[in-house]
């Protein structure tokens, strides 16, 4: 078991006022799996990615990720789960205007200890794996939408991350951008890549093998998907 | 992420924002310039002042009327003309045969106004001894200097400056010719070698006659205004001057724990009191230029906050891929140094243009003047630019590292 999670609460103090945005999950996730959180804005689905993702800590529950207890780690050692377990993949792609494409993919490694000969190797073979072997050296604002987001995909994928996290990656994209980015998801996926994809859209969570409905920091439902969305379809349409 | 990325990310920011990092570093050029022409100007007049001295000679002791009292200055200074150094001091130091003295020179000093080609001029005649030769290091460009027979015997003589010979006489050789000071008629009998001017002697400008012409028929006095005595050696400075106590105590009566009513100063003494005062002076006006250095730091830290409240986003997306808080501290650590640090470099280039420029037009103002740009105030500044990176951009790294991640991934 990849991921496993307990109880989970986080409530979020504000002054005198205790939010509760977290009353107390449970849920697994296997290795190699493609799961999608779902809920509306506002629901918790966002700090569940955040703690899951070694951003935040839970206020309580235990959360076990490859057996280890992340209720135990400290600051740095947080930073060093996000540096080499996770990859992250953002609605707004937050990739660094001054730097290049190659640059963007390439500044993950920059935390840790390969050499920059082998870094640079990496992050080229990753930008031809999602088609923008053309542009290593284009600023990222010279890009579109998709391509912007097919890079923040390489860089997610530079560390060889075990789970990569999505949060809203086709929210800032036409359909076939998405529809474009999903597909590179779901590859990975088939290559074994372990996928946790958050959003609020049916249409989207619906590429994933299995979903979590959550709301008001409750999970409401939790099912295997049997009507799954192939991209390579929407793609074809 | 390793220095040399971090430094070369900085170069990034920089070359960016290049309107905005030029007013950042700005404060630091004009800082770390500053300080280094204030350093170096300082040491340039320091040496300038000490070799004027040095010029009198080192090995020379004045000996002045007048009570060394706790304020230590000659009373001729308050306009008091005090008589009690007189011919014969002079000549009973001379007669004791000590062994430490070399030569000893007696002056008498006067004023009058001449006219050459009908135009006025104000001139300063020395009435001195035979030795003024020696103690001095003067020497003679034509004819010869007065003998010890004629410093005694009201001989009416005159030698002359070089630059006052040829003011009253041009091209004409002024051997045997005459020059009238207060209405006396004087022989010319030589002329000095020109000595090049200086901040406190010029004898180009001026007169020198017996000391018995002028005591007895210039300024109807019976005094001398000081007298200065060459020593051996620098080393026997201290035992020459015990002596001269000794002799003049004796002859003006004066017992062990009495005033004295003379003073002696050396050479060396006044290098060593005016370097205290120089060095003093150095270091007082290097801290007024230090201000603008930490004026020039607080523009770093305000433009590191700004610097780092824009980057909020690209803060959070570092911590997310696995930025430590120490990689981001260090991250805007090496930028605020980068920046200062090539300020430093450029303030000292720019520094080193302006020490150029002023030593151009000193020495074309025909002052000795040494550029010094010591290899101390460059290699300083270049620290310094470093600690004031570190000092002013402590604060804003701090700030950086401490943003929450989620809160700055949010930030738009």
């Amino acid at each position: 078991m990849l991921i496993n999670v307990k109880n989970l609460k986080k409530d979020f103090i504000n002054g005198e006022v205790v939010t509760s945005v977290l009353r107390g999950v449970s849920f697994d996730v296997e290795k190699g799996s493609f799961v999608s959180i779902m809920g509306p804005s506002g629901s918790g689905k966002s700090t569940l990615m955040h703690i899951l993702s070694f951003l935040d800590k839970p206020t309580s529950g235990d959360y076990f990720f490859d057996g280890r207890n992340v209720k135990s780690l400290s600051d740095d050692e947080l930073a060093e789960m996000r540096s080499k377990k996770v990859g992250f993949i953002f609605q707004s792609f937050n990739l660094l205007p001054t730097l290049s494409v190659l640059e963007n993919v390439v500044l993950p490694l920059t935390y840790t200890n390969i050499s920059s000969e082998e870094r640079n190797q990496k992050a080229r073979d990753l930008l031809e794996q999602v088609g923008l072997s053309h542009r290593l050296n284009y600023s990222p604002t010279k890009l579109s939408g998709g391509e912007k987001q097919r890079v923040a995909i390489a860089r997610a994928l530079v560390n060889n991350p075990e789970v990569i996290f999505a949060d809203e990656p086709t929210g800032n994209l036409d359909s076939k951008s998405g529809a474009q980015v999903m597909k590179i998801l779901q590859e990975l996926n088939k290559k074994g890549n372990t996928i946790i994809l958050v959003t609020h859209e049916k249409s989207t969570a619906e590429h994933a093998e299995r979903i979590i409905k959550i709301k008001d920091g409750n999970i409401i439902e939790d099912t295997k998907n049997f009507c799954r969305q192939e991209a390579q379809e929407d793609l074809n349409k | 992420m390793d220095i040399f990325e971090s430094i070369k990310n900085s170069w990034q920011m920089i070359t960016r924002t290049k309107m905005r990092s030029f007013l950042t570093m700005l404060g630091i050029i004009i800082g770390i310039s500053a300080v280094m022409i204030v350093l170096s100007v300082g040491e340039s007049v320091q040496d300038l002042i000490l070799d004027e001295i040095r010029s009198v000679g080192p090995d020379l002791i004045t000996v002045l009327p007048g009570s060394s009292d706790e304020s230590g200055r000659p009373s001729p200074t308050f306009g008091v003309v005090n008589t009690s150094l007189k011919y014969e001091d002079g000549e009973a130091i001379l007669r004791s045969n000590s062994p430490y003295i070399y030569s000893l020179a007696m002056y008498l000093t006067g004023s009058d106004v001449i006219s050459i080609d009908s135009k006025i001029k104000g001139i300063t005649f020395y009435g001195t001894t035979a030795t003024y030769i020696d103690v001095q290091n003067a020497k003679i460009e034509k004819g010869r200097f007065f003998t010890k027979e004629e410093e005694m015997d009201n001989a009416r003589v005159v030698v002359l400056g070089s630059k006052i010979a040829s003011e009253i006489f041009g091209d004409d050789d002024p051997i045997g010719k005459r020059v009238t000071i207060k209405k006396v008629n004087l022989n010319v009998i030589g002329v000095l070698e020109e000595k090049g001017s200086s901040l406190i002697q010029s004898q180009d400008e001026n007169l020198f006659i017996p000391i018995s012409t002028a005591q007895n028929i210039l300024l109807g006095v019976n005094h001398i205004n000081f007298m200065r005595i060459k020593v051996d050696s620098i080393d026997n400075i201290d035992f020459a001057i015990g002596h001269i106590e000794d002799i003049l105590r004796d002859r003006h009566n004066i017992d062990i724990l009495d005033q004295d009513d003379f003073i002696i100063a050396s050479t060396a003494d006044a290098l060593e009191t005016i370097s205290l005062i120089t060095d003093a002076l150095k270091f007082f006006l290097t801290a007024v230029a230090a201000i603008s250095l930490i004026v020039g730091g607080f523009g770093i830290m305000n433009i590191m906050l700004a610097t780092v409240q824009e980057r909020t986003k690209e803060i959070g997306l570092r911590r997310a891929i696995g930025a430590r808080k120490k990689e981001i501290i260090n991250q805007f650590l090496i930028e605020a140094v980068t920046i200062t640090f090539i300020s430093g470099i450029i303030g000292i280039i720019f520094g080193s243009l302006i020490l150029a420029l002023i030593s151009l037009v000193i020495n074309y103002l025909d002052y000795n003047w040494t550029l010094i740009i010591s290899p101390i105030s460059v290699l300083l500044g270049g620290i310094v630019s470093i600690g004031i990176g570190l000092v002013f951009g402590i604060t804003p790294a701090k700030k950086a590292a401490e943003l929450d991640p989620i809160e700055a991934l949010r930030y738009e």
